[in-house]
Parts: structure tokens; sequence; C-alpha cells
């Protein structure tokens, strides 16, 4: 079944049997994630405003520091777009570039995303504060849980491309986690219209 | 941490269990070393990533379950015979309800139906196996491992006792202390992993995998059953995920979700609990559908009758079975808007029930049926579960509900749509597919024993809780007065349940007699089949098929047979083939040392054991191996051999 | 393939453009919230749709969810996943606001 019904034209990622069937099944799975971070955004919604007494979001909330982690991801999302572009033209070193850059955004959303963190604490609101902080931190959290996972997952497979440059493995693993990265930008679309955005508004 | 808290201690029958796991243990590894069998084990069974052993492994994975699932049941029996019992107490009574109602739910249904979707799926389309064969092994592992840990949890830490559901606040940490509810996390949040892994490999399996030529509208109806299985377990399992994820921080972490102080709302997990838990109930039904549907086609000698209305049917399942959740706690007050609503998205949903059922009954119509026994459990299907069906219905109306809830009624109700449903399909499907997965059949003579004894036994047992719910009695209590009236019902329940365990022990003993004695299969095909499993050869070869078979149509093989191309003869070409891996078991092993240490709060333990997945997953990442080639001297081989 | 001289061109437009949209969208979103003077409820409606077009944006044009043999499948996983999120969501609401008005 290899090696039929593709034009020299077709992508790395898709020429063999594997790739195409791995980047359906990741689709798939990026359909239980979406399951995923529905229930936590419910969860969210239900315990919004049950701040028993502690700290409310609007008081702590900034502009400044949602909108850099905002633009840090999304242009994250956007380097890490041009890398599969540069990889479909064969070029592993646009590719490697690009996806340095991807890496290092998401680096750097991560650490202010852990400054956030840690200044909501100093100021009182934890995990344990309340209900409305425990879904704050776990969706935003389990967001963040994501973004680190990726980040380390793209690193192993830099080094196996390292090792091995362009094939259709490399390229399926490279597309699939670029996947995974742009997904992760969606989900921070609604973390950012729905909690930080309406939180402050609202 | 004291050796008495650590183990369970002072109840004569946990000791009981203590020894018989103990000698148990002994008994296995003194056979496997005496007999040389552990590099048998190692290669042929822990690190296998083929389908069919996989399943063999989820289906006896599955009948261990069923065991103590069923002895948990008959312990309930036992104590509710008689007003006023004291077999068991209290405690140990909600310990062995959770247990019972857990164990056959997530580790007995779900492995028994996804252990015969292994075996068949590949072989009823036509593949050589699953698209992703490792990831299917890490969902048996994960499966078992989380199965394991949750079944410890009676000798060590004791068990979980705030009911299958686990609602909140008795099962948070202010009322139930004890790690037993934490075993119930965790050990269903590794075995999760698993199902939705299965759910996403069955579907690009099912997409994609399919023999030249079988269209959607071709396959045969346990893969569509089993496609949309996988739909809903794709997006129902997520919703446990977090439920479980946000009970564990709230017990673990000190975080509010479902507390009852600041801020935290209890009925939210009932709501997310259900959201997943109505899909499950459709998850563990319709693979019982599409097996009905081959096997009564199979022995009435006729395609099945509205094929397209039973895939729509099942199509409108998955997509309401997501609409109804409500139903299950119409009496938590959610509003008279929100229980009409879903009163009659619940009511909407029987009607793609009812229609199946008629397309059974139709596929019968002038059928020159075959008594086998897999069709005996499929005939007593129809009538058993319409009962449930109907009093299902009646439960959907809000109103009314407010006097079943609660009561035996319910308990009647499920355990007729889950028993005459999931598990009379479970043994209908192990009866019918057995020669698939062991090369003989099992000795109809003593199916149909275990048949009429189970299911005289189940409807005695079951049918007087229907008027036990009427007359009050409440699910759940451990006793009841002597005033109530409610002992001869309860006595008939108990010899019902009596007969249910006779009929499994015949069943167990019946898998024994069949292995020894049971003539082997030469054909690959027992039954006159319809569909492409049947056209493998017996044994099974590990490669399925010697030739992709060539699909022209609904019942392949059947046209296949008519047109006398089932026995051709072409050149082989090689076959490739993935390559056993040990990755899966050592990482499910790893995710089981996590989980117990997560437990008891042993964060060192934790820790170190998602750090040993962690590194089993990179692991795998720098694995290149693609697989091998079955030369086409040894194919020859094998086909001479099994022919 | 559907995309083959978006593949092959030599400047990455669809990238460019769909960063540009989003970039927009996002300070879009937070002029609605902010300067407005919308209703709350108009609000929230309205930065909502602006999250889901910017989500179809990464979706098609950075996620390539249309290309490819399986679009038909990717898309409906992603249709069907959409359908699930809101049951999820809005019926979770609905049923725990117990009758009272949320938010």
């Amino acid at each position: 079944m290899d090696a039929v019904e593709h034009s020299p034209n077709t992508p790395l990622e898709y020429q063999s049997e594997t790739g195409r069937l791995n980047i359906l099944g990741f689709w798939i799975f990026l359909g239980a994630e979406i399951a995923l971070f529905s229930t936590l955004f419910a969860t969210y919604f239900v315990l919004d405003g049950r701040t028993a007494g502690g700290p409310v979001p609007a008081e702590l909330f900034e502009v400044k520091g949602v909108l850099i982690e905002t633009f840090l991801l999304l242009t994250s999302s956007f380097t890490c777009g041009l890398a599969i572009h540069y990889m479909r033209r064969h070029s592993l070193k646009g590719l490697f570039l690009w996806i340095g850059i991807t890496l290092a955004l998401g680096l750097s959303f991560l650490g202010f995303e852990i400054y956030e963190f840690v200044h909501y604490i100093h100021e009182g609101a934890a995990l344990t504060t309340s209900a409305y902080w425990s879904a704050f931190f776990v969706l935003t959290g389990t967001h963040g849980a994501h973004v680190a996972m990726g980040i380390a997952w793209i690193a192993l497979i830099l080094i196996q491309l390292k090792q091995r440059g362009l094939t259709p493995d490399t390229s399926r693993k490279v597309f699939i986690s670029s996947l995974y990265w742009h997904f992760l930008d969606v989900v921070w679309i609604f973390i950012f219209t729905a909690v930080y955005l309406l939180g402050m508004v609202m | 941490m004291k050796w008495d808290e650590f183990f369970v201690t002072g109840d004569p029958l946990i000791y009981g269990a203590d020894v018989s796991i103990a000698l148990t243990l002994i008994g296995v590894i003194f056979v496997l070393t005496y007999f040389k069998k552990w590099k048998w084990l190692w290669t042929e069974w822990l690190t296998t990533v083929d389908h069919k052993k996989l399943g063999i492994m989820y289906v006896m994975a599955a009948v261990m379950m069923l065991f103590r699932g069923g002895v948990d049941a008959l312990l309930m029996r036992a104590q509710l015979t008689v007003p006023d019992a004291g077999f068991l107490d209290s405690t140990h009574y909600n310990e062995i309800f959770t247990t019972h109602g857990t164990i056959m739910i997530i580790f007995m249904a779900m492995p028994f139906l996804i252990g015969l979707m292994n075996v068949v799926i590949p072989l009823q389309i036509g593949a050589r196996d699953v698209a992703y064969p490792f990831l299917n092994a890490v969902s048996f592992w994960t499966f078992f491992m989380g199965a394991m840990l949750f079944n410890i949890s009676f000798v060590i830490g004791g068990s979980p006792s705030a009911g299958w559901t686990s609602y909140v606040p008795l099962a948070g940490l202010e009322l139930s202390p004890s790690v037993g509810q934490n075993y119930y996390l965790l050990g269903l949040q590794i075995a999760g992993i698993g199902t939705l892994l299965t759910g996403i490999n069955f579907l690009v399996t099912i997409l994609k995998m399919r023999a030249p030529g079988m269209k959607l509208m071709q396959m045969p109806i346990f893969t569509w059953s089993s496609l949309i299985t996988s739909v809903i377990i794709v997006f129902a399992f997520p919703v446990l995920t977090v439920a479980l994820a946000l009970m564990t921080f709230d017990r673990l972490f000190g975080s509010h979700f479902f507390t009852l102080m600041d801020g935290g709302m209890p009925m939210l997990w009932a709501n997310l609990f259900w959201i997943w838990g109505h899909p499950e109930v459709y998850i563990v039904i319709l693979p019982a559908f599409g097996m009905f549907s081959e096997i009564i086609s199979t022995f009435a000698r006729k395609t099945l009758f509205g094929y397209k209305a039973m895939v729509y049917s099942m199509v409108v399942i998955a997509g309401l079975s997501f609409l109804v959740w409500v139903h299950h706690f119409f009496t938590m007050g959610a509003g008279g808007a929100v229980n009409s609503f879903f009163s009659i998205t619940t009511m909407l949903i029987a009607v793609p029930t009812g229609v199946k059922i008629f397309n059974w009954l139709f596929t019968l119509y002038k059928g020159r049926i075959k008594f086998t026994t897999a069709m005996l459990w499929s005939l007593a299907f129809i009538p058993n579960f319409v009962i449930g069906g109907v009093t299902g219905v009646m439960l959907a109306m809000a109103a009314a509900d407010y006097q079943y809830h609660n009561t035996y009624f319910l308990v009647a109700h499920f355990h007729y749509v889950l028993i005459s449903g999931t598990v009379y399909a479970c043994f209908a499907g192990l009866h019918f597919w057995y020669p698939k997965m062991f090369n003989h059949r099992l000795n109809e003579k003593l199916g149909k024993w275990t048949f009429w004894i189970f299911v005289a036994g189940f409807n005695l047992c079951f049918f007087p809780m229907y008027f036990l719910g009427l007359a009050g009695m409440p699910r759940r209590v451990y006793t009841y007065g002597a005033a109530d009236g409610w002992m001869s019902l309860n006595v008939l329940a108990t010899m019902g349940g009596v007969l249910m365990g006779i009929g499994f022990l015949i069943l167990v003993y019946n898998i024994y007699f069949s292995f020894r004695y049971s003539p082997r299969e030469t054909t690959g095909d027992p039954w006159d089949g319809r569909t492409l499993e049947w056209a493998t050869a017996a044994p099974v070869p590990f490669y399925n098929f010697a030739h992709v078979p060539e699909v022209k149509g609904h019942d392949a093989y059947w046209i296949a047979k008519k047109e006398g191309r089932a026995k051709e003869k072409k050149p082989y070409k090689p076959i490739h083939m993935p390559s056993n891996s040990g990755v899966p078991v050592i990482m499910s092993t790893f995710f089981f040392i996590s989980g117990f240490g997560m437990v008891f709060s042993w964060h060192w333990m934790s820790i170190a054991g998602l750090i040993g997945v962690l590194a089993t997953m990179v692991i795998r990442s720098f694995d290149y191996d693609k697989g091998f080639y079955v030369s086409v001297e040894e194919i020859e081989k094998h086909e001479q051999t099994t022919e | 393939m559907a995309n083959n001289e978006q593949t092959h061109s030599h400047f990455p437009w669809s990238h460019v453009i769909g960063f540009a949209l989003s970039i927009i969208l996002t300070l879009f979103a937070l002029w609605v919230g902010f300067e407005s003077g919308l209703s709350n409820t108009m609000i929230v409606v309205v930065v909502v749709g602006l999250a889901l077009i910017q989500a179809t944006i990464q979706l098609v044009m950075f996620m390539h969810m249309t290309e490819s043999e399986d679009s038909k499948y990717q898309t409906g996983t992603i249709l069907y996943a959409l359908f699930i999120a809101i049951a999820v969501v809005v019926g979770t609401i609905w049923v725990m606001s117990f009758g009272m008005s949320h938010m």
C-alpha cells in the first residue's frame, strides 16, 4: 500500500501509510482534547464568581501581562506554521530556525505564566483559596502543562531531525507536533477571551 | 503509617481473600517456573502487539473481573435475603456495592466488549492488524494496571465506599477520609487512558484499514457499532478524565471544586460524572447490539433486515447520547425547563433503539433459525431488553422519576438493560467467536445449560426488584426491617442470584472442558458465516489474511462463497507486520507505581512513577523499529499447516 | 492534494495573512470589551464569535485541516467536537444555574 497514490508534490509527511494514519489519529486526539478543555471551561463558568470572600479576578488580572502572553503564543503559532512551510520546501535550515524561534517564544510564554501565577499566589489567590481560583488554576494550568509538554516533545523531535534529517518519519513527527502547537494556541484564544477578557470586563 | 493501617485487617472474609490471593500468586509463579514458561509469557503475551492476543487477554481479564464483581453481588444478596441480617456490617456493604458497580462497568463490561472488538474488527474488515498495534498494547496494559490498582484496595488500604457514582460530599475528604476513594479515582484514571486510546485506534482502523472495495455502507454491522462506540469513547472519556482529576485535586491538594466550603459545588460532580456516564451506557450497549445483529443474521441465515436503519439509528444515538445526562439526577432540582428538556431527549433516544428491535424481529421472520448457544442468548436478549427499555422510558418521565428514583425499581431497570444487553452479548459473542480465539468451539450442551440456568436466574433475581422498588425499598441500604414486608421478594432475588452464579461456574467449566475435549477447527468457518472473519484459516495465522480479501458488497464472505471465490489460490506477497514491544507493559507498570504513590500521597513514589512513564515514552519516540516482513516461504508454510 | 500551489510558493502568504488577522481580531476583541460600550450580553456574544473566527483561522490556515485525503474525517472530527463542546459548556451552565440567571 506504500509508494502508491501520491504525486511527487505530496508533502513528505503524507507519503507513508504510517504518516497518513498517524496524522488522522492525531486529529481525532485533538477532538478528544477539545472535549477535555470544554469540560474545564464548563467547570470554570459554573464556578465563576464563587470567590468565597477572597480576591476576585478583576482585581488581579492586568491587560498588559495577558496581552504579552497572548502575543507570544500567537506569534509562536505563526512561526511554527513557517517552520512547516520550510519543511515542505525541504529546507532543514529554515525548519530549524523557525522551530527554534517557536520554542523560544513558548518558553517565554511559560515564564510569563509562571510569573503571573506566583504573583497571584502572593496576592492571596491560590488553588486552595476558593472554588473560582481552583477552576482558574486548573484550567490555565492544564494549558500551561500542555505547553510545557509540547516544548519537551518538540525538543526531542529536533534531536531526531539532527540525527536523521528530513525523512517521511521525522517530517511526520514535526507535522504532528505542529498540529499540537497550533491547537494550544486555539485553546489559548478561548482562555484569553473567556477567562481574562470577560473576567476583566464583567 | 502502621502496618495495620496499610493492610486491611479484622475481617475474616478479607483474611480469606488475602490467603487465596497469596496462594494463587505462588501457584502461578511455581507453574511458570516449573514448566520454564517465563520467556514464553514475555515473548508471546506480555510484549505482544497482535490484536487477537490482546483481545484474548482482555476477555480473560474481564472474566476474572466478572468473577470478582459476581462474588460482590452474591455477598450483597446474602446480606439482603432476610431482614436484619448480620452477615455484613454497613461499611462493608457500602464497600461491596461500590466495587461491584465500578468493576462490572469499567473493568468487566468494557474490557469484555473491547476484547471481542479487538479479536473481531480487524478480521471483519479484512485487515492484518489495527492502525496502531503498539498503542493497542498500551491500551490493554493501562486498563489492566488500572484494574489491578482498583482491586488491591480491598487488601491494602481499604475499598472505596461512596458508590460507583462517587457523589460528593460523601466521596469528599471529610466523609471518606480513607484512601479507598483515591483508589477509585486513580484506578479509573489509568484505565481511562487505555480506553481513550482504544477509541482513537479503532476509529482510525475502521476508517482507514478496510479491505479494498469495502465501502462504509458495506461494513459488517458489528464494525459499524464499534465505529460509533469509538466516536463516543473519544468524546466522552476526556470528560471523565477531567472529573476524576478535579476530585483528585480536591482530595489530595485542597482545591474546592466539589467541596461544601469556599464556593465549591458538590452537584457539579454529578453533572460532570453523568456527562460521561450516559454516553458510557451507550459505549457498553452499542457493541452488544452489533454482536446480536451479526449472530441473529448468521443463524437466521438471512441478510440483516434494515441495515441502513440500523446504521442511522446508531448515528442518531451517538449524537443524542450526549444530550440526556440530566435524567440521572432529575431529583437534584435543576428546574422545570431543564428536567423537561432532558426528559424529552431521553424519550427520543428510545426511538432509534426501538427501530433496532423491530429490525431484529424482521431479520428472524421467515428465517431458517439454528438454535445455537450464541443464538439463544441473542433471542433471550430481545424480550428481556424490551422490559429494561420500557421501564427506562418510565424513568425518563421526570415527574414520575421522583417516585422511582433511588429505589430498587431503578436497580431492576439498569440490570435489565446491562445484563440482558451487555452481559448476554458478551456470552453470545464469546460462544460465537470462540473458534477465532482458541481454534475450537465451546461445548454446545454445556453452553445451553449455562444459558437456561443464567437466564432463569437473571429474571428470578431482577424481576422481583421492580416490585421491591414500587413497594418502596431504597437502593444501597444494607438491611431492612421485618415490618417492611420485603423479605419474600428478596428471597426470590437471592435464589435467582445463586442460579446466575451456578450458570457462570458452568461457563468456566465449559472453557476448561472445551479446551480439553472439543475437536479442533479445520475450516475456519464453523457457523457458515457471512462476514470476513470467517474467511480466515483455522487457527488464524498471526498475519490474519494471506491475501487481502476483495469485497464486493455487504456480507462479503457470503458473496465470495456464493461466487466460489472463497478458496481461490493466488501467488503470495511478503506481508509487513509490526514488531513486539516490551514498552507498553513497562510503561503501564510505571503508571501503576505512580498511581499507588498518589493513593497514599507518597509523592516521591508518584513522581518517580511519572518519570518512569515519561522515560518509556522517550524511549518509544527514539525507537525507529519499522516491523518486519513475513516472507513468501513462511506464508506458504503457514498456509499448508492451516488447511 | 488541494494545496499544492500554496505549499510550493516561495512566500508563505496564507500564514502571514492568518497571523495578521489573529492580531487584528485579538485587538478588536479587546476594544469590544473595554471601549465599545455594548451591553454585557452583546460583549459576550461578540467576543466569543471573534474567538471562534480566530480558531477557524488557526485550523484552516495554520493547521491545514482541509488538506489531505482525510480532510473530510478531520473536519468532521472537529465539527463533532464543537457540538460536544457546546453541549458540555452550554448544557452545564444551564443545568447548574438551577433556574437562576447566571453571570
